[in-house]
């Protein structure tokens, strides 16, 4: 779950780790009223949307008079912010973050999140920040430290000291010490609040010494939501489009995408695997749903109304293999759905594994028109007759 | 053979009463595998269907013997049940709960690792070797003995390749679901090691999808070490950067984990990757 930066700004201030004052409005007159209560001008105003690349879209301005913060406003709340992360149709603006302006001295970049392979968090600390760390890893490697923290031996302060003497050219001793506080914060931070990601680029110090994070992002792991209460609560569902949010209430796994074959899968290898079938037959899945591996009749019924939903759809592909979900199971969930929504649309189903020959007689015999495909080759022929169709 | 389970692997399911421990306890007995315990704190001193249920892994591990051990038990309390299996000495632990918390499952990693213990899973299908025992989700009678290894990261995706290997008269002799989240107790080149000396295993099946970088690192291992015929599916090549593709692990984020580098890495190796998942079977019997 990916947290506002204003919010993962609140949970830096609690944990003493700097940042500029700031509040955040979700109008153009509570702009304005606090801009009253913040050090300006010049301001700094932030789109609150999850997405990269805010800057370049226009989503970050500095407003030197509030006559130039109240136009900054104007231009971003409300509308979409379309940056590279946010696909064409871009992510509507509702809050904004206005920051006192800070004056930089230099930019650095950290983060921590969990090496995979080694199964241990590491602290990235690099002297080049403010960039796309990303790329700064492809063009300069050699500039990215990493810190690997393994279990057993826990935190412990010289991995802070380790990281931050080895700036080119080293900073001032007060800074020095703010700034291997702030890595030891961060690392509690992300155990504590049980992170996938946790990340401040810029960190920033100043002329006076001190260090203060211009940014913040905070990805919490949803495996952990349950004992992390506080932080399930900081969602904001206006993040997630509306379909998924509907999904997300019968604990459907979907996710939208933005062709017109859709798809209704057990398990998400098979589901993404699907996806991949209907773009090699020549088309574009309109969505990924996983319904999962113990479904009920009611989850496919749902799902397949979810699909339904979606304007764009122009044909159905329904692809199970059944093992703890029965195929009867799935066959009586479709043909339910099938006598809420009137289905208009062509429907290719594939059925295997457990009780396939209950699952299949169960449509042959209702009223619905379906294809059905015995294995994946013909599932995939007959998807590519379905888009030659409907193109 | 197989690798890490077969006829003489006396199974002990963790959470056994609970609907899923129930209900696939069944299914592993009806497969011919020796479930000899149970587990649910509470309820020691129980049978089920004739297996005796006890309170604690160490007194099933004292009485009956286990030494393979498959755990159904609910995410908050998922890690500590793998935590009492390894502690009470059982090598083999399949964990079949999804949804565990990742920083759990660093501090079990830690602890599992340094011990030489195996951990197959978290949010993976378990492990079979087809004819002799079950330690799983799968539907059994997909499988079929034979010489094929097959490792993968999915659980229904595995089962589809499966049959389309049984359909093309190609049985496995284990197949092994390693696990959909970021942080699995076994990787990849783990089980290919095994495979490599198995001496049953003729060819091994890698299916992959997108996340992290393990169908990478196999991809160098194979290179540098391994010498039966290697075929890989990945799946996930038309997912969306930044979004969590069902699977905990299934996510490409700062342009690492994408379908198309772990494909031309494999390639890269000598593997033959297939790209139309119906053709998998086919390919593989042409090829061996």
């Amino acid at each position: 779950m990916k947290l506002h930066e204003y919010q993962a700004k609140e949970i830096f201030r609690r944990y003493h780790i700097r940042v500029p004052a700031g509040e955040v409005a979700g109008s153009v007159d509570k702009v304005i009223e606090s801009a009253r209560n913040i050090n300006g001008p010049p301001w700094v105003v932030k789109a609150q949307v999850h997405a990269g690349g805010r800057g370049k879209a226009g989503g970050v301005r500095i407003a030197d008079s509030l006559e130039q913060l109240k136009q900054a406003a104007k231009e971003i709340l409300g509308r979409p912010l379309i940056s590279e992360q946010t696909g064409p149709e871009g992510k509507r603006v509702t809050k904004l973050l206005i920051e006192e302006a800070v004056e930089i001295e230099r930019e650095l970049y950290l983060a921590m999140t969990i090496d995979r392979s080694k199964a241990e968090p590491v602290i990235i600390f690099s002297q080049v920040g403010g960039m796309d760390i990303e790329e700064v890893a492809r063009v300069s490697p050699e500039q990215l430290m990493n810190e690997h923290i393994p279990f057993d031996m826990g935190w412990s302060p010289f991995v802070a000291k380790k990281l931050a003497y080895g700036l080119d050219p080293l900073p001032g001793p007060n800074t020095l010490k703010e700034l291997t506080n702030i890595i030891s914060r961060l690392y509690t931070v992300f155990m504590e609040l049980d992170c996938s990601l946790a990340e401040i680029n810029p960190l920033v110090t100043t002329k006076k010494g001190d260090v203060i994070a211009l940014d913040a992002k905070i990805n919490i792991d949803d495996n952990a939501l349950f004992r992390r209460k506080a932080m399930a609560d900081l969602d904001d569902p206006l993040e997630k489009e509306h379909l998924e949010r509907e999904a997300a209430k019968y604990h459907l796994n979907y996710i939208k995408l933005d062709g017109n074959i859709g798809a209704m899968v057990n398990g998400a290898g098979l589901a993404m695997a699907t996806m991949d079938l209907i773009k090699m037959a020549g088309a574009e899945p309109a969505n990924f749903l996983d319904v999962g591996g113990g479904a009920s009749e009611e989850m496919v019924t749902k799902g397949l109304e979810i699909i339904l939903m979606d304007e764009k759809v122009k044909a159905i592909f329904i692809n199970i293999f059944g093992g703890i979900l029965r195929c009867d199971v799935l066959a009586r969930g479709v043909l339910a759905a099938a006598e809420k929504t009137h289905i208009k649309v062509p429907v290719i189903v594939r059925l295997e594994g457990t009780n396939v020959e209950d699952g299949r007689k169960i449509l042959e015999e209702s009223d619905l028109k379906f294809m059905v495909a015995k294995d994946m080759n013909e599932a995939a022929d007959l998807v590519t007759r379905a888009v030659s169709i409907t193109v | 053979m197989s690798i890490l389970v077969n006829e003489e692997s006396r199974v002990l399911v963790q959470g056994i009463t609970g609907n899923e421990g129930t209900f696939h306890t069944q299914q592993m007995v009806s497969y011919g595998t020796v479930v000899a315990a149970g587990v649910t704190p509470g309820k020691g001193g129980m049978k089920l269907d004739g297996i005796p249920v006890f309170n604690r892994v160490k007194d099933a591990v004292d009485n009956e013997g286990v030494n393979v051990s498959i755990i159904f038990v609910p995410p908050p309390f998922a890690a500590d049940s793998i935590l009492e299996a390894a502690s009470a000495g059982i090598g083999v632990i399949v964990c079949i709960t999804e949804g565990i918390p990742t920083l759990d499952m660093v501090r079990v990693a830690s602890f599992i690792r340094s011990r030489g213990i195996v951990l197959i899973g978290p949010n993976c299908p378990g492990i079979i070797s087809p004819g002799k025992t079950k330690v799983g989700i799968m539907p059994g009678p997909i499988h079929k003995p034979g010489t094929i290894g097959v490792i993968s990261r999915s659980g229904t995706l595995t089962y589809e390749m499966v049959d389309q290997l049984t359909r093309a008269g190609l049985g496995q002799s284990t197949c092994i679901g390693i696990g959909g989240d970021p942080i699995i107790g076994t990787s990849f080149i783990d089980h290919l090691r095994r495979f490599h000396r198995d001496d049953t295993t003729e060819a091994v099946v890698l299916i992959g999808e997108i996340g992290g970088s393990a169908e990478e690192e196999a991809a160098e291992y194979i290179e540098s070490e391994f010498n039966k015929p290697v075929f890989a599916f990945i799946a996930g090549q038309t997912a969306p950067p930044g979004k969590r593709m069902g699977h905990a692990g299934a996510i490409i984020s700062g342009g690492q984990g994408k379908a198309e580098d772990k494909i031309a890495a494999l390639e890269r190796a000598g593997i033959r990757v297939i790209k139309n998942l119906g053709s998998l079977g086919e390919t593989v019997k042409e090829s061996i």
